[in-house]
């Protein structure tokens, strides 16, 4: 283990919600469930990444007073990042949400394993 | 700066912004903007392609007004050129080929949808291509699995949205990781783009700082890829995925789609992690056992199936699985082998699935083998098409895949402690893959008593039949004139470095 | 002197009512608002026997696992692997974590010269005041123009996956009966209450909205955000009023040559300053005095472009789970 574990729980705590998503998309069987787990696994990343721009002491990135020097703010780029990373996890959760929607409309179950049932009764 | 240098940047550009433009526009006029882009862009490429050939230098191309850490960044070298030129040839004319299938398979109203998906995805790949920038290519890497999402779906039965739902499922635990991993790279470098970051890690090797996340990064970035390629025991949504969607989509998918991904892991391999380096993880020991598990278990899997679209898409899992072993290797050679098995499988695969519909189409539309008895008599060039495509798979000379498994084979003889091991998984994958390739072309000209489906002559295929023609003619050059690609190849991926 | 209005004409007008209402004589929406009860959704029962029955069946089938050792096994196996792997996992990341850098450091690999630039000459440079939004939509705008076309993108998706056509002859979809119960009949009709409050917050929301767009470059917000602030703003719209009333101002083509214009003009923005940068020619585009409303370049119009893409994308969404169609 290396010296750091503790001063970054921060990021412990991104890795264990991480890692709560992942055994969500992977166990639940429940699509919307499962969905949720896609969510908390997305928004764990860009905690992760929020907190390698925090510099204890520092303000958010937007020049007050004409104040230009670096410190007097934290880094911007992972703040970039989080925010291109947000619209591809609701563009994502929208994909995932309509295709939960047309299944459930014809087949009226949200477990994926039935539907593969059904469709192999279905025969095509 | 030569005007030459701006061709990436316009096809990529040109490409994102057709699909912007078929959104406005029918179905008929968004194939017409599809098929012009597409030339377009191969064009393009090509001349990059002589003009690089020619200078013997890649060079890098900003996005914007600010030179490297700051800015985006795109680079051009003879390997993406190249990939560039061939991924336009196989998406045109798997395209072609399954036009005239597309009225049957999605409804009217929603052609000009197809055709911005296949735009947007074509732009996707390129930007994975050229890219210089870790995110830039998170961001691509996400719109080519939207929109080959979208490709699955747009044959709205029960299977495909099944499928669709699954290859989602499985690409966004991928992408999850590779962001993962990005984020704990950019930790530790403090750069996204791909130059910047080599420098820092070979400045942070020589040191020794950081050892063990700078592996979990790449490892997580590695999973994440091969996620998202179908490695062998992530390969679930494959089958279902490739079967059932339309027959473009399933061509494109099986040959382009994935190669996108493999690509970006070589440029990852060379430009951000630099090749010794990665060659000292055991990262590689990984990819080289599961690709070899791949290659058997996929044949196998194929061998067990009923349907002969499932049989081809299984067979993408075993010709993955080589792609994987030759990253095993870790050598020089053995990446040689595994990109020009990405080209070979890429012209292959998309042969056999735009043969397939063919002598599907004269067997009352289906796939069972039991009905596709003697079907290569009542669709001649579907049949010799198919033949000429499993004769490929198989590795028979005169056709792209001798060539990719005699440089398997070779590298793998140079590899100490692994050659064995890929040389008997090589010989049992050929012999795997020649039982099911080879049961099915028997099967296709097997003489039957009554056949009570209608013969499709030329007359009734023109184009259709062309674009089979082109196919066989693409395999056997890659085939017959293999030195001087594999040459290129060699010249890429110097340039990588 | 003025002139004076018969009592007809005076009864048409708005001052009539308003003293009336005032007055306590007559309530507005009693009369001109339809009050009738909801229609009770009513199931056939036979059908959701059946339903039920076939449900049971396959769960039967699916779950059967006394009788279906290798489904079991296989069952087992894989939550065993799952668990296991993400265990693995968990303590794989506690690990690396516990060797990065410090959080709230000054001194690590992040804050390096990329940072410090994009702080330092943020201003001069981009003529945004939000560090933030001047890198990403000049410093590294190839990323945003990727990201915003991922939304489009899964909009298109979800347009194919939902969106209920019309066959050649004209004759609706057959899923639109099967689609029906979800949407119109659960539709909050004529909710007083919800329309009152959407009459008052709709239009402060879409000004806020409009607020965070324009002035994205000044401070926290930007195009997407607003965007989103819109999109609720319409959302919310939708549902006190109903699909009739939003379809006269915001159809389907509405959206579409929005999405076509806001598109085509980040794409062709951002290609003449890519272009422009590339060759190392001078760009035309005025950077404005820092501070000023009409300064950043390209930043605010673009935010703008992006603003009305997300709004449009968002309301779309919504109509699109709600009923297959605008």
């Amino acid at each position: 283990m290396g010296p750091n574990l503790l001063l970054n729980y921060g990021e412990a705590v991104a890795a264990i919600l991480f890692c709560i998503g992942f055994t969500n998309l992977l166990l639940q069987t429940n699509l919307i469930k499962k969905i949720i787990g896609l969510n908390i696994m997305d928004s764990a990343i860009y905690f992760f990444l929020a907190q390698k721009g925090y510099i204890a002491g520092r303000t958010a990135p937007i020049v007050t007073d004409g104040v230009t020097s670096v410190e007097a703010y934290i880094n911007p780029i992972p703040s970039g990042l989080v925010l291109t990373g947000i619209v591809v996890s609701v563009s994502v959760t929208a994909l995932m949400l309509s295709l939960t929607i047309r299944l459930y409309i014809r087949y009226h179950s949200l477990d994926l394993d039935e539907i593969a049932a059904q469709l192999k009764r279905e025969g095509r | 700066m030569d005007f030459v240098c701006n061709f990436p940047f316009f096809s990529i550009l040109l490409s994102l912004f057709s699909g912007t433009i078929c959104s406005i526009l029918p179905g008929k006029a968004a194939k017409v903007v599809n098929r012009l882009v597409l030339i377009a862009v191969g064009t393009m490429s090509g001349i990059l392609l002589l003009y690089l050939l020619g200078t013997g230098e890649s060079f890098v191309y900003w996005m914007g007004h600010f030179p490297a850490p700051w800015g985006n960044e795109i680079r051009a070298g003879v390997l993406e050129a190249g990939m560039a030129l061939f991924f336009c040839i196989i998406m045109y004319l798997s395209m072609a080929g399954g036009a005239h299938k597309l009225f049957d398979e999605v409804e009217e109203s929603k052609h000009n949808l197809y055709y911005i998906l296949i735009n947007l995805l074509l732009s996707s790949l390129l930007a994975l291509v050229y890219t210089n920038d870790m995110f830039t290519a998170y961001v691509f890497v996400e719109i080519n699995t939207i929109s080959a999402c979208g490709l699955i779906m747009i044959r709205q039965v029960g299977r495909t949205i099944e499928a669709a739902v699954r290859y989602m499922i499985m690409s966004l635990l991928g992408s999850g990781l590779l962001l993962f991993g990005l984020c704990i790279m950019y930790d530790l470098t403090g750069h996204l783009l791909m130059s910047n970051i080599k420098e820092s890690v070979a400045l942070l090797m020589q040191n020794g700082d950081y050892q063990i996340p700078l592996i979990v990064s790449v490892a997580l970035m590695c999973i994440g890829l091969c996620i998202k390629s179908a490695l062998f025991p992530f390969h679930a949504w494959l089958p279902d995925a490739y079967g059932y969607s339309t027959v473009s989509s399933a061509a494109i998918l099986s040959s382009l789609v994935s190669k996108g991904y493999i690509f970006l892991l070589i440029k990852m391999i060379y430009r951000v992690i630099g090749f010794d380096i990665f060659n000292n993880t055991r990262i590689i020991d990984v990819l080289f056992v599961f690709g070899l598990m791949g290659m058997i278990f996929g044949s196998l899997s194929a061998i067990k199936e009923n349907d002969i679209r499932r049989m081809i898409a299984f067979s993408s899992v075993a010709q993955i699985g080589y792609i994987y072993m030759g990253f095993g290797m870790g050598t020089q050679a053995g990446m040689v082998a595994s990109v020009f098995h990405i080209l070979s499988h890429a012209a292959t695969k998309s042969l056999l699935f735009i043969a397939a519909i063919g002598l599907t189409e004269v067997s009352g539309g289906s796939r069972k083998f039991i009905d596709l008895t003697g079907s290569g008599y009542r669709n001649k060039w579907s049949g010799v098409a198919f033949t000429a495509g499993s004769l490929s798979m198989v590795g028979v000379p005169l056709f792209s895949g001798f060539i990719s498994k005699l440089l398997f084979a070779q590298a793998a003889v140079q590899v100490e402690g692994k050659m064995l091991a890929a040389l008997i998984v090589l010989g049992i994958s050929t012999v795997l893959n020649a039982v099911y390739f080879m049961k099915t072309v028997i099967r296709i000209y097997a003489t039957t008593e009554d056949a009570p489906y209608p013969c499709m002559t030329f007359k009734d295929m023109k184009p259709y039949a062309v674009v089979l023609v082109f196919f066989i003619i693409v395999n056997v050059i890659l085939g017959v004139s293999s030195q001087p690609i594999v040459n290129m190849i060699e010249q890429g991926l110097a340039m990588f470095a | 002197m003025s002139k004076k209005k018969s009592a007809e004409e005076y009864h048409k007008t708005f001052a009539f009512h308003f003293f009336r209402w005032l007055k306590g004589e007559k309530d507005p929406y009693l009369g001109n608002v339809e009050m009738q009860p909801q229609k009770e959704y009513v199931t056939d029962s036979e059908l959701l026997l059946r339903q039920e029955k076939e449900h049971d069946a396959i769960l039967d089938k699916v779950y059967d696992m006394e009788h279906n050792v290798e489904l079991k096994l296989f069952h087992r196996l894989y939550q065993v692997t799952s668990i296991l792997f993400c265990l693995f996992l968990m303590a794989l990341l506690f690990v690396t974590i516990s060797y990065l850098p410090a959080t709230g450091a000054v001194e690590k690999p992040v804050n390096n010269e990329v940072a410090a630039r994009y702080i330092e000459s943020g201003l001069t440079e981009t003529g945004a005041v939000n560090i933030v939004a001047g890198m990403i939509l000049d410093y590294r705008a190839f990323d945003t123009l990727g990201e915003s076309h991922v939304l489009f993108v899964a909009t298109i998706t979800v347009l194919i996956m939902l969106r209920l056509d019309k066959n050649k002859k004209g004759e609706p979809n057959p899923l639109t009966k099967e689609m029906a119960p979800n949407d119109r009949i659960y539709e909050p009709k004529n909710d007083t209450i919800l329309q009152l409050v959407a009459t008052f917050l709709v239009p402060i929301i879409i000004i806020f909205g409009i607020y965070i767009i324009l002035n994205g470059h000044l401070g926290p917000g930007g195009g997407f955000s607003g965007g989103a602030v819109i999109g609720a703003g319409l959302i919310l719209y939708l549902n006190a009023f109903g699909f009739q009333k939003t379809e006269r101002f915001f159809t389907e083509k509405t959206y579409k040559w929005i999405c076509f214009f806001s598109l085509s003009f980040y794409c062709l923005a951002k290609s003449y300053s890519f272009f422009t940068g590339a060759n190392h020619l001078h760009s035309i585009i005025p950077k404005g005095t820092p501070g000023a409303i009409l300064s950043g370049g390209l930043i605010l119009p673009l935010n703008i472009a992006v603003g009305l893409v997300v709004a449009c994308t968002m309301y779309a969404f919504y109509a699109m789970f709600r009923k297959g169609g605008f």
